[in-house]
């Protein structure tokens, strides 16, 4: 039976949105914390820790998402994890942002003057306190444009769990797309609902942008 | 010892004085007849090398309780490197520093116990400039003397009492003037107590007439005993408070001398070129 595109279905394309929302919230939140740690690492003393972080931020950065989200819900099966998509594409995206958010704080991080690092050792600050109450606190202000600007590839990216089985927005259109036989319009639909949601964190990246280096100039 | 009185500083001198005419100027002098004190700091045979650059050469230094140095020499002769050495902002490769008699260690625990007793003050002032000044000043008393908010802040405001500047307490580092902004370092640097100040050019990045009210600052400290090193090209400042004046070039200690005589016989042909060159 053919269903009509009518309103029923753009509102249930429409619903679908949260669990983007959701699956970019708990990717963003996951991937801030793991980004941190990989920021962290980056910039460490330890030669080790160093390798190990740009090993993980080399692999994510070097392999497609898709490959990443099959990697991740075909890995949960072998290592005796239910298959679920929502662990898989929460995992996946996690991941997948605290390599790309770890090399963003990196160089926010790297941006801070050595000389507040020289400053911080010689009061005998800890590293805790350091990094604490001195350098992130400074490299949070660099880091919000850039961060804003990942936010909006990463609900973008989000779209690829469909493929695992995950029904979020575009999921749901391909849904209405099979019952309905009027893809380009249904998907349409769903393009212009990832442009609102997008397009106004976009907006704000740039602005944020530009007061930053307004800030900066001298 | 920490905090000497005026007149035993003025012993001092004459004591580390006494021991230079006898001793030469190449090597440290002895030990203090007087007491069981240890050199504040001592450098012996330090080597400090960049890569293939040798910026340290050799250098042996001591200093008293409440002696007051003053190091010049041009750009590149390893003056700055050598107090950062002190603090360990640098790493040496061959050498000992000894502060109060005590070895530096290269753990971390043993690098922070030692930088607690030392103060150190830099070109660019370096606040923090996210922080208001009194925020500045109470952060390591908090957060590494562990002293309570209110005692933090009690410390940090008669500290910027003491460089006269407690009206901007609750201003950020931006809205300083430069010399301002460097009392506020010397003073943030001073509620950390040290027992040892180094000072790292403090006046090069500041505008001509800023650059008295800093080194008032640098002499009140001076005249409460504090054990300073002044890596520093304000002549006037070194003749009125230096000890010892000590030249430096290419990472070696070419002369060192009391200020008179550093100044008004200078031995070296290289101490001679440089004081023609910045007079």
């Amino acid at each position: 039976m053919i269903r009509e595109f009518g309103p029923n279905e753009i509102i249930f394309i429409a619903m679908a949105i949260r669990w983007t929302i959701a699956l970019s919230a708990i990717a963003f939140v996951g991937g801030g914390i793991g980004g941190l740690i990989i920021a962290l690492m980056r910039v460490s003393d330890r030669p080790v820790l160093r390798a190990l972080a740009l090993g993980f931020i080399r692999l994510f950065q070097g392999t497609p998402l898709l490959m990443q989200l099959f990697i991740v819900y075909f890995g949960l099966n072998i290592v005796g994890l239910p298959t679920s998509p929502w662990i898989a594409a929460g995992v996946a995206l996690t991941l997948h942002a605290s390599a790309f958010l770890g090399e963003i704080w990196r160089g926010c991080i790297e941006a801070v003057p050595p000389g507040q690092t020289e400053a911080a050792n010689a009061l005998a600050y800890s590293y805790g306190v350091r990094m604490r109450n001195v350098i992130l606190p400074q490299a949070a202000r660099i880091a919000v444009a850039p961060t804003t600007g990942f936010l909006v590839q990463l609900i973008k990216g989000t779209s690829l769990a469909s493929i695992i089985g995950f029904t979020e927005l575009t999921r749901a259109g391909q849904i209405i797309s099979n019952a309905t036989f009027q893809p380009f319009l249904v998907i349409s639909t769903v393009a212009v609902l990832y442009f609102i949601l997008c397009w106004p964190l976009s907006l704000l990246a740039r602005r944020m942008e530009r007061r930053f280096a307004r800030a900066t100039a001298r | 010892m920490r905090n000497g009185l005026p007149s035993h500083s003025r012993n001092l001198r004459f004591n580390s004085m006494a021991n230079m005419n006898a001793n030469g100027k190449s090597h440290p002098p002895a030990q203090m007849a007087q007491g069981a004190t240890a050199p504040a700091i001592e450098m012996i045979g330090i080597d400090k090398w960049f890569g293939g650059f040798q910026a340290l050469k050799n250098v042996n230094l001591s200093v008293q309780p409440s002696e007051k140095i003053v190091i010049c020499g041009p750009s590149g002769s390893g003056k700055s490197t050598l107090i950062r050495c002190i603090n360990q902002l640098e790493t040496i490769q061959s050498g000992e520093i000894r502060i109060d008699g005590k070895a530096l260690a290269s753990d971390a625990a043993s690098i922070r116990a030692a930088r607690r007793d030392i103060g150190m003050v830099f070109q660019q002032f370096n606040l923090f400039p996210h922080l208001t000044i009194l925020e500045n000043c109470m952060l390591g008393p908090v957060k590494v003397a562990g002293k309570s908010r209110e005692e933090a802040e009690r410390i940090g405001r008669s500290y910027l009492e003491r460089v006269r500047i407690p009206e901007q307490a609750d201003k950020y580092p931006a809205q300083l003037s430069g010399g301002q902004q460097q009392r506020v370092a010397i003073a943030r640097a001073l509620c950390m107590q040290p027992k040892i100040m180094l000072f790292d050019e403090p006046t090069s990045a500041l505008d001509p007439e800023m650059v008295n009210e800093v080194l008032d600052t640098m002499i009140d400290l001076a005249s409460d005993g504090m054990t300073m090193i002044c890596v520093t090209h304000e002549m006037g400042f070194a003749r009125s408070v230096a000890d010892r004046v000590i030249f430096m070039d290419h990472g070696e200690i070419i002369e060192e001398n009391a200020p008179d005589a550093f100044f008004e016989a200078p031995k070296h042909a290289r101490t001679r070129t440089f004081l023609g060159q910045i007079a």
